[in-house]
Formats: C-alpha cells, sequence, structure tokens
C-alpha cells in the first residue's frame, strides 16, 4: 500500500510538472526551411541569421508566444519537400517561413497550400511562387518590379538611353529581372546596341570575351541582373579593359563581398535594393547594429529580408488573435502598413507586396543611399 | 575582310589564350587524380576535397598577413597532411577489397568534408586578399594577364619536376614500379605503403597548389572542389588515365574547348562540352589520348 | 502523418531505383555511375505528358501512360547511350556514363518550355503511395525471379568473368544491353512517380550526387542482392531522417553523419550488408548466387 502512494504522488508530481511544463511552453510554432547546406548554403545562412535575430527580439513581446524550428533542406528539391512536411506533420507548425530562393520555395509551396498553412518566403522574386495558392506569400518585391526600377533610374535620372544587358543564363532570376528592365527601357525609348544576347554562365571566373563585345558596343551603361561572385570579377575585368561606363544591377549585388572582390572597380555602380543599410531611420540602423553585434558581419538583403519575414508573419500572428492557420493567413495577406527594415509593406490581391524599392550607389567604402522609388 | 571576321580572328586567340591558363589550371588538378589512379586504380573522389582544404589553409595564411609564397606552402602542405591523414585512415584498410569499396569510401569521404566545411568554414565565398596587383599586357586586340602567365608558367615547372622526378629518382621509379605492378615491387623491397603515401601526399599539394590559386582569382569556398575536380577527373581521363603528360593534354584540350565554346556559343554549355568530349574520346580510345592499351588475359 | 507518408513513398521510390541499377551493376558487373540520368529522363518525360499533353481521364489511368512514357523514354536513352557504351569496361564505362548523365541535365537546364534552371511546375498529382508500392513490389519480385532464371544466371555470369561466359556461349553484348535497358526503364518509372508525387522537378534533383547516392545504396546493401538493395535504400533513406527527427542540432550535421557512417560501414563490411545473397536463400542457390 505505502509502494502504492509513493507511486501516486510521484505520478501526482509529474502530472504538475507535465502541467507546468506545457503551460510555459509556446502557444504555436512557425518552421523555417531554408537551405543551410549544399550550393545555396550562402544565401540559406544569412536568410536564417537575420530570422533568429528577428526570433530573438519578437519573442519578448507582446502576444502570443511561439517557437522557431530551423529544418535545411541540402538546397535541394527532394530534401525541401521531406523537410516541410515534417515541419507540417510532426511539428504541427502554424506558419512556416519558405526557402530564399524561388526553385526551393517553389518545391514546398504546392504541400503548404494543399496544408493550408500560412507561408511567407523572404527573398523568393519569382512571379511564379506566389501563384501557387492563396496561402503563399512574400516579403520581397518581384524580379519585374526591380526591372522596371532601374530602367526607369537609367532613363530618368541618369539620362542613358544606350543600353546593354548582360545575362546570367543559368538563372531564372536573371533571365526574368534583364526580360523586364528590357521592356521597360525600350517603353521608355531607350536602346539596346547589341542585338546579340550576351550571356554568361553561374561559376564563370573569366569575362574577356564577353566584355570585349561590350566594349566594341560602345554602350553608355551596362546593366547586370547576376550574383555579386561573378559581377565583382565582370567589374574589376571590365575597368582593366578600359570600360567605364557606369555597370547597374539588382539585389543580387548587395554583398560586402562584392566589394572585397572588386575593390576600386565597384566605383560608379548603382544597384536597386530592398533597404539601404546607411538608412538613418533608426528601425534599420537598430537592425543593423544588433546583427553586427551578433554576427560580425553587415547585414545584407537576405538578413533584412529574413528579418521581416518573422516581423510580419509575428505582426499577424498578433492581429490575429488565434493560432489557428486559417486566422493567420486571413491576418497575413490583410497586412497594411507594416514598418520593417525593408520599407512599408502592404500585400496586394496577389499576395505580393508593394513597397519602395531603394537605388543604391557603389562607392569604394560600401554601398550609398541614392533615391527611394515608390510603386 | 570585314571588320568583324577580324574581330573573329583576334576574339578566338583570346579564347585560346583564356583556355590555356585555365587548363593549367585543371591540368594541375588532373596530375594528382592520374598519379592516385595509376598507382592504386582508384578514382580519388576527395582529391577535390583536398583542393579547396589547400584553399582554406592558404586563405587563413593569408589572412594572417603571411606572405604570398608562404600561403602558397601553407595550402600544399595542409592538403597534403589531410591526404595522408585519409590515404592512412580510410583508403589503406580496404585496399584490398577491391576497387568498388574503395570508391564508395572516397565519395563518402567527400561528402564529409564538403558539408563539414559549410558548417565549420560557413558557406559564403570568401575572398583572398590581393597580394600582387593583376597586371594586363595587350598585344593588339589581346589581352593577356600576369597571373595568366604565372599559371602557366608554373604548370610547365610541375611538369618538368615531375618528369625529373619519376625519372631520375629513387622514390620516383619506386613510384612507377609500383604502379606497374604492385605485388612485383612489394616482392622487390619496396615499401609499397610508403610509396602510396607519398603520391597521395603529392598529389595532394598539387591540389592545394591549384586551390589557393583558383582561390586567389575566384573565391574560396567549401563546395569549390565538387566542380573543379569532376573537371580534372574527366581531363585525366581524357588525356589517358595514369599516364602523367595525359593529365596535362587533357587539361589543356579542355581549358580550350570550354573557352572557345563559351566564347563563341553560350558559356551554359561549357561543362557540356568537357562531357562531350569525353565520350568521343572513350569511343574512339577508351584509354585516352596517351594511354596505353591494356589487353586482357585468359 | 503527411510526412511519414511522404517518408514511406521515398524508401518506395528509392528501392525501385535500388533495384534497377542492382540489375545493371549488381547483376551484369557493369560499373554506371549516371543512373540519375535515366531518372531524370523518365520524370521529365512523364511530366512534359502530365503538363501538356494529359488526357480528359482518371487520374489512375494518367498514372498508367505516364509511368509508361517514363519507362519508355529512359529505356530509349538506355539503349542510345547502351550501344556505344557497353563496350567500355570497367572505370571507363563508369565515367562515359557520368558524361552522358550531366550532358541530360545541362540540356534540360537549358530548356525553357521545362522550366529550364527555375524547375518544372505545376505537375499534376496522379501518384500515391498505392503506386509507389505497387512498382516497388511489382519490381522486387520481376528481380528475385529474374536472378533464378536461365536468363538472369546469364546476365550473373558475366559478372563473374566475361570470357568464360563468352566461351559458353553466352551473348554478351546482347545481354549487357538488356540489363542497360531494363535497368534505365525501370529507373525511368521511378521518375515518373517522382515527378507526379513532388508536383516539381529541378534538374539538379538528377545530377551526379544522386546517381553516387543510388549506388551507395545498393553497394551498401550489397551487390547483387534483392535483399540488400530493399535493405540498403530503407536504411540510406531512413536515416537522415531519424537524425532530423532527433533535434535540429543534429539535423544540421547530418549529412556529416551520414558521410562518416557510410565510410565505417565501408570499413567493417565491405562487400555490403548481405554480400551477394539473399535474406531467405535456399541452400542449392548458394552456388549460383
Amino acid at each position: 500500500m505505502k509502494m502504492n502512494s509513493v507511486s501516486h504522488k510521484l505520478l501526482a508530481i509529474l502530472t504538475t510538472l507535465l502541467v507546468v511544463g506545457t503551460a510555459a511552453a509556446a502557444d504555436l510554432k512557425i518552421g523555417v526551411v531554408s537551405p543551410m547546406t549544399g550550393a545555396t548554403a550562402t544565401f540559406g545562412q544569412e536568410n536564417t541569421n537575420g530570422i533568429k535575430l528577428a526570433y530573438e527580439k519578437f519573442k519578448k513581446g507582446p502576444g502570443k508566444k511561439f517557437d522557431l524550428i530551423i529544418e535545411d533542406d541540402k538546397s535541394e528539391a527532394i530534401e525541401s519537400t521531406n523537410a516541410t512536411r515534417k515541419l507540417l506533420s510532426v511539428d504541427k507548425v502554424s506558419a512556416m517561413i519558405g526557402a530564399p530562393t524561388s526553385s526551393l520555395a517553389l518545391a514546398s509551396a504546392p504541400i503548404v497550400q494543399e496544408a493550408k498553412i500560412p507561408f511567407i518566403t523572404p527573398t523568393a522574386t519569382n512571379v511564379k511562387v506566389t501563384q501557387v495558392g492563396d496561402y503563399i506569400t512574400r516579403a520581397c518585391f518581384t524580379d519585374d518590379f526591380q526591372g522596371v526600377v532601374m530602367a526607369k533610374f537609367a532613363v530618368n535620372t541618369l539620362k542613358k538611353t544606350k543600353g546593354l544587358v548582360l545575362i546570367e543564363n543559368t538563372s531564372d532570376y536573371s533571365k526574368g529581372l534583364a526580360k523586364a528592365f528590357t521592356d521597360e527601357f525600350t517603353k521608355l525609348g531607350g536602346k539596346m546596341v547589341s542585338t546579340e544576347e550576351l550571356t554568361y554562365a553561374a561559376k564563370d571566373t573569366d569575362f574577356q570575351s564577353l566584355l570585349r563585345k561590350v566594349k566594341r558596343a560602345n554602350p553608355d551603361f551596362v546593366f547586370v541582373p547576376g550574383y555579386y561572385v561573378e559581377v565583382g570579377l565582370m567589374l574589376k575585368q571590365a575597368r582593366a579593359l578600359g570600360i567605364n561606363v557606369p555597370f547597374l544591377g539588382g539585389d543580387g549585388w548587395d554583398s560586402p563581398k562584392l566589394f572585397e572582390i572588386a575593390g576600386e572597380a565597384v566605383k560608379g555602380s548603382f544597384i536597386s535594393n530592398h533597404f539601404a543599410p546607411d538608412d538613418k531611420s533608426p528601425v534599420v540602423q537598430n537592425f543593423v547594429k544588433e546583427y553586427e553585434k551578433a554576427y560580425g558581419s553587415k547585414p545584407g538583403s537576405f538578413a533584412a529580408l529574413g528579418y521581416d519575414s518573422l516581423g510580419i508573419l509575428v505582426d499577424a500572428i498578433k492581429r490575429a488573435k488565434s493560432s489557428k492557420p486559417a486566422d493567420i493567413r486571413a491576418a497575413l495577406v490583410a497586412t497594411k502598413g507594416y514598418q520593417g527594415i525593408t520599407g512599408t509593406i502592404t500585400f496586394d490581391k496577389d499576395r505580393n507586396p508593394t513597397k519602395s524599392a531603394v537605388v543604391l550607389e557603389a562607392t569604394p567604402s560600401g554601398y550609398v543611399f541614392h533615391s527611394r522609388v515608390n510603386p | 575582310m570585314t571588320q568583324n571576321t577580324i574581330y573573329f580572328f583576334w576574339d578566338c586567340l583570346q579564347y585560346l589564350i583564356n583556355g590555356i591558363a585555365q587548363g593549367s589550371l585543371y591540368a594541375i588538378v588532373a596530375l594528382g587524380y592520374t598519379m592516385v589512379y595509376g598507382i592504386i586504380r582508384l578514382v580519388n573522389f576527395a582529391h577535390g576535397e583536398f583542393l579547396m582544404l589547400g584553399a582554406f589553409c592558404g586563405y587563413f595564411a593569408l589572412k594572417f598577413h603571411l606572405p604570398m609564397p608562404v600561403a602558397i606552402i601553407a595550402s600544399m602542405l595542409g592538403a597534403g597532411i589531410v591526404a595522408l591523414i585519409v590515404e592512412r585512415m580510410i583508403y589503406r584498410p580496404i585496399r584490398n577489397e577491391g576497387r568498388i569499396p574503395a570508391l564508395i569510401t572516397a565519395i563518402g569521404a567527400s561528402l564529409f568534408f564538403q558539408y563539414t566545411g559549410q558548417l565549420v568554414f560557413g558557406a559564403d565565398p570568401k575572398t583572398v586578399p590581393p597580394v600582387f596587383k593583376e597586371v594586363l599586357y595587350t598585344f593588339g586586340e589581346v589581352n593577356v594577364s600576369n597571373i595568366q602567365v604565372f599559371i602557366f608558367g608554373l604548370t610547365l615547372l610541375i611538369l618538368l619536376f615531375l618528369w625529373w622526378l619519376t625519372h631520375y629518382t629513387k622514390i620516383g621509379v619506386a613510384m612507377r614500379a609500383t604502379s606497374f605492378n604492385l605485388k612485383a615491387a612489394e616482392l622487390m623491397g619496396i615499401n609499397t605503403n610508403k610509396i602510396i603515401a607519398f603520391t597521395f601526399f603529392l598529389g595532394a599539394s598539387l591540389a592545394g597548389l591549384a586551390g589557393i590559386l583558383m582561390g586567389y582569382t575566384m573565391s574560396v569556398e567549401p563546395m569549390m572542389g565538387m566542380s573543379l575536380g569532376l573537371k580534372a577527373f574527366v581531363a585525366a581521363v581524357v588525356g589517358g588515365i595514369g599516364v602523367i603528360p595525359g593529365a596535362a593534354l587533357g587539361g589543356f584540350i579542355l581549358g580550350i574547348a570550354e573557352n572557345m565554346v563559351a566564347g563563341l556559343y553560350k558559356s551554359s554549355f561549357r561543362d557540356g562540352v568537357s562531357f562531350f568530349i569525353l565520350i568521343i574520346i572513350l569511343l574512339i580510345k577508351p584509354s585516352g589520348i596517351l594511354g596505353k592499351n591494356v589487353k586482357e588475359k585468359v | 502523418m503527411d510526412y511519414y507518408l511522404q517518408i514511406l513513398t521515398n524508401v518506395g521510390i528509392f528501392i525501385t531505383l535500388t533495384l534497377s541499377l542492382n540489375l545493371i551493376n549488381g547483376y551484369c558487373g557493369q560499373f554506371s555511375l549516371g543512373h540519375a540520368g535515366f531518372w531524370g529522363v523518365g520524370a521529365y518525360a512523364s511530366a512534359v505528358y502530365g503538363v501538356y499533353f494529359a488526357l480528359p481521364i482518371d487520374p489512375a489511368l494518367n498514372m498508367a501512360i505516364a509511368l509508361s512514357i517514363g519507362f519508355v523514354a529512359a529505356a530509349l536513352c538506355g539503349l542510345l547511350i547502351g550501344i556505344p557504351c557497353l563496350r567500355l569496361k570497367g572505370d571507363y564505362l563508369a565515367i562515359a556514363t557520368i558524361g552522358f548523365s550531366e550532358i541530360l541535365r545541362i540540356i534540360i537546364m537549358n530548356t525553357e518550355s521545362i522550366g529550364g534552371p527555375r524547375g518544372f511546375t505545376n505537375i499534376p498529382r496522379w501518384s500515391n503511395s498505392w503506386w509507389v508500392w505497387g512498382i516497388a513490389l511489382a519490381v522486387t519480385l520481376f528481380m528475385l525471379n529474374l536472378k533464378r532464371s536461365a536468363h538472369g544466371r546469364a546476365i550473373i555470369s558475366i559478372r563473374e568473368d566475361e570470357i568464360a561466359a563468352e566461351t559458353m556461349g553466352v551473348n554478351l553484348f546482347r545481354y549487357k544491353l538488356f540489363s542497360f535497358i531494363v535497368g534505365a526503364g525501370i529507373a525511368g518509372m521511378a521518375g515518373s512517380l517522382v515527378a507526379h508525387d513532388q508536383q516539381f522537378l529541378h534538374p539538379n534533383n538528377f545530377s551526379f550526387m544522386w546517381s553516387v547516392c543510388i549506388l551507395v545504396m545498393v553497394i551498401l546493401g550489397g551487390q547483387g542482392s534483392v535483399s540488400g538493395s530493399i535493405v540498403g535504400a530503407v536504411i540510406l533513406t531512413i536515416l537522415p531522417e531519424i537524425l532530423k527527427l532527433i533535434g535540429s542540432n543534429v539535423s544540421t550535421w547530418r549529412v556529416s553523419i551520414y558521410a562518416a557512417l557510410m565510410i565505417i560501414l565501408m570499413l567493417t563490411r565491405p562487400q555490403g550488408i548481405f554480400g551477394p545473397h539473399e535474406l531467405f536463400e535456399k541452400k542449392r542457390l548458394k552456388g549460383v548466387a
């Protein structure tokens, strides 16, 4: 009998502990799928750094308590679906932050849509991503918008009408941006000086053959919608060949690495971007300071948009006053005037944010804010 | 001739020069593949990772403001030592178990270094601080950089060194003997374990050298060995795997062909052309351009 | 539940893939390192059917058509590649197959109408775990029966000694080509299952690393062993997921752990878990296997 009462007591204690334990636990979970290893890990790691920073900030705030669960997708589509399903059915997350590249986001989006869980991708700029369904949103503007911004900038601000585009033809991002740019540029009266499509591939290191063609075509400016590693090498080689016209680019250029690779050569280039690290607003300055303190380097767009993705979600959860996915989704797509690092965010009916882009000028000491372009 | 035709010929000349420079890098990496294959018939899939680890050693050396020659030595030693450890710990125990288990272990080692590297070093590409200035020499419409000349010269020096090593030194002769017949070499009193370890060290240190050179012209990242390794391997096969001059020849052929295709057509077919050449060569002469035909004995 | 079902489905797909490579690699002894290429061809071919030519009929019928398209497309590729390549031996054949599968991948990468570098989207979801496990079971039975048949023994004799087999009257080329085509075709069916299960395809899913993954499953289980292939596929598909479930710290390191385990397993048991043997083997078969 004694034994029995002891075990009863033990059971009672255990139950209390369990109850206390669950009471202290989070109200809901937010899942993150991001490439921490594999080919695109460099984007994924920066992206998650931003998300983690946001978690530290928002978990203490008012509203519902939540847990963050990060899964690695190895930069592979099959892994991405596995990880997504794991988050949905094992961890039972109520909302998800998707992969930063369009290909990986496209792999997990249909599953999330089917499970009816609100989903936000930080940096998948491809138009197709949000077309998957009404639970899929994004924190960044699309390729189309960015192309238009830069075309307007070239014609209206720089007053240059003889252009040339260099495309990374292994990347959908580059192709999409190039098309949007070319369409708007010709509409505004600009002219492409080469009829030949000039392309390069990811991981190319030598651009001399391409740049020779650029030099002969003699444009007023060159638009390169690519990523910073190739662009950095390209800029260096272009200046060495005596091509001194301005180079324009998109958010793929946004990394301090560009300056390490290209050095002086980056001077006189302009890019469109999601945020300006030298923006004087306290929100941005706080973010930059905290990020530098936590990770020892300056944040790029991937970090900023990762930060904003979680911010937007938390804001939606707060407004939803519920941890039901459907309620969060309703609040999420109704996001209006959210003040993030990357501007004031309002979702349009296709669940793409309407927000302003910034044009940054590259100086040897880093990017400086040049102007803001509203949609 | 119209202006465009003249440009075309200038362009071809430029692609040729760029191809030779790039081919030099392939050649240096391919030499390591070929030497290891020649001696134990193992396709060492982890060779690209030796290259990556060597590049990181050089990168850290330069980060600590050591001079370039020291960084190069650090890369070569670093890659070589890793290769020695890998050889001793995981290749030697299963050397006699047939080729496929050895191959799988090599793949395992390759995966291990890639993914562990991404988590330890971070996946972002690291730029090597510029130590010497790039200078372009212009001849007519053609540009040659001092780095290109340096890499090409270095490759020739390495080839010369390897030729001397394999023909005029005791260890080199022992290497050739081991490659010719491992058992017989052992019976002749050669310590084949030592020779194999030395070959690994030599091959990997060449990979380390290529790694820091590549890191210098581009960037250093944990996945850098994968594509370069595969390409160098193709080069070794095209030239004749197991044959030292063959690796160099294969490297140059691939480098030139890739640059020609990328320049004159599209760079997304750059990798395609390497594999295309590979298949053509394999179908015409499976043992590679300079390879020896081995008759099958009953 | 979805997650476990997905893993179960993946296991089934990888069993099919491993068995198909086991035919080429384990039974016939031909060293192929380009198997993911056939997988990809099957996947893309049946996805093209699903996206552009799907008939307005029952999904099950459509799935059957997609499977046959996947099989035929991959088998044709196997034929195309097999005729020239099968003259090569050992490592050289392996290298040639790498070359072909990479070329296939680059072609897909450069074809805009099937998604190019973005990936192929909007593939109808016709597959389910019944299809996947049905195919896996059918292929298992086929492989077991083949191993016991006269043809199967002829194929295995090629692995043991080509010259001896030829002297005994085995038509080397025909049997090699047979195993190559059928192996490729079955991989193509697995591709079709993936396409209509994942609803999304990316060229990098069929890269060299995946060929290696499938090969590792075959070798780890034991070359030539049907039970080995199945066990190899099961272990290597589930292992990373178990590491994932342990916790996020372990999860990030799972590929490193996986690679280390792969090395350790090879060091301790180089012939694979089963060697060439089966799980339930009748005594008289021992000599053959």
